[in-house]
């Protein structure tokens, strides 16, 4: 119930940010907002009561949530730019705040690509070759901080990764993060794997072929999501050489961090 | 037009293919060997992993770049051609002898004759790699 609040409460504040633009007679991208009502709604399906029932029987239904809400939703709430929108909805002193907070050393170091991987990959490493997989069936605290970490480090991951269209407090060079990108990648294939040939996460109610068909919708679902990410970095890649090519997606007013 | 760019892009879709081929039927469908065989299978596993990233990111890169030349219409078809086999036949052979043969990383198959397995396996990418060299001599010619 709270998710549901949390998840509604961000898609009228999307709406409201937008009206006023309009209304201000300033553009914002139809496609933004499909793909804010899409990432969010494919959220709310993750983590709807029969989904969620589903996935705690079934380790493939764990998975497809896994799925939407690590890699395919991430991909949609970022492409949204709801920083951008923030930014240019707050007034001047609200936007600068966000800037400095955007631009601080913390979040520099959280959102460097090779943060955003240890926290989503690792994560991942975390919970299906520990108990901790286990442990999360049994305490509904720990579920959903489980959860919300797939969602968070997915979002954090995938930001970090293209760089925009919001942006990025390190916006490290393109071959960076092509590079990160590539060992996530491999690493996201390799656990697959792993717990396919090991019969990981062990300790559960899952038989090993239930196991094994999940670990098989992890590496071609993570597949399809990558192919995704990597074709929107390279379809980036060329309009936005250096700093002089950034997108004019508005005012924004972060300078450009790129070494 | 920019012939080199035409067939840059198809080696390295041509080139993705064939690893991808590889990858899947050998790796993960007959599952005859992994990339890197002298370690443990966990290495092994990773080192498919590794694998599997290259192949997919190459690929990717290589579509994206034919559809570049092709939105500024500067694709030219026989030297993407040509570009495809010579990255398809390069890759394989490339497999076969260095990495099969002269850094042994792992083999075709094991506890088997291996002879007429090495053999099928570039004599095919030979065959491929001539069918590009000639597509690429005849698309050299049709420029000059």
């Amino acid at each position: 119930m709270l998710v549901l609040t949390l998840v509604v409460a961000a898609q009228i504040a999307y709406l409201v940010g937008l009206q006023r633009q309009w209304r201000r007679g300033r553009p914002w991208s139809f496609w933004r907002l499909l793909a804010l009502l899409a990432g969010t709604s494919m959220v709310l399906f993750a983590i709807s009561p029969p989904v969620m029932l589903h996935a705690h029987q079934d380790l493939r239904g764990h998975m497809l949530q896994h799925l939407l809400l690590g890699m395919f939703a991430p991909l949609l709430l970022v492409l949204a730019a709801p920083v951008s929108l923030l930014l240019r909805t707050l007034p001047t002193a609200g936007a600068r705040a966000l800037v400095a907070v955007l631009r601080s050393g913390p979040l520099r170091l959280l959102a460097h690509p090779l943060t955003a991987l240890l926290l989503n990959l690792g994560g991942m490493y975390l919970l299906y070759l520990t108990p901790l997989y286990a442990a999360s069936l049994g305490s509904p605290a720990l579920h959903w901080l489980v959860h919300w970490h797939f969602l968070a480090a997915g979002c954090l991951f995938t930001w970090a990764i293209l760089a925009g269209p919001d942006p990025a407090p390190h916006a490290a060079r393109a071959w960076v993060r092509l590079g990160v990108l590539f060992v996530a990648m491999a690493a996201h294939a390799t656990l697959a794997k792993l717990m396919y040939g090991f019969g990981w996460p062990r300790g559960t109610h899952h038989g090993l072929e239930e196991i094994q068909a999940a670990a098989q919708l992890m590496y071609y679902g993570g597949d399809l999501a990558e192919m995704l990410l990597l074709g929107l970095l390279f379809a980036r890649w060329g309009r936005r050489r250096g700093c002089a090519g950034r997108p004019t997606g508005g005012p924004v007013a972060l300078p450009c961090v790129s070494k | 037009m920019e012939p080199g760019h035409s067939l840059g892009a198809a080696v390295l879709v041509g080139g993705g293919v064939m690893a991808a081929v590889d990858e899947i039927v050998f790796h993960q469908l007959l599952q005859w060997h992994h990339f890197f065989d002298q370690s443990t299978p966990m290495i092994g596993i990773f080192s498919d992993g590794m694998l599997h990233a290259a192949e997919l990111i190459i690929l990717v890169a290589g579509f994206f770049w034919i559809a570049r030349l092709a939105r500024r219409q500067a694709l030219i078809p026989s030297w993407t051609r040509a570009g495809l086999l010579l990255g398809m036949g390069g890759f394989q052979l490339f497999d076969g002898i260095v990495d099969h043969k002269l850094l042994r990383l792992h083999q075709v198959r094991y506890g088997v004759e291996l002879l007429p397995y090495d053999l099928a396996w570039n004599l095919c990418g030979l065959v491929l790699l001539l069918i590009g060299v000639w597509l690429w001599r005849r698309a050299a010619a049709a420029a000059r």
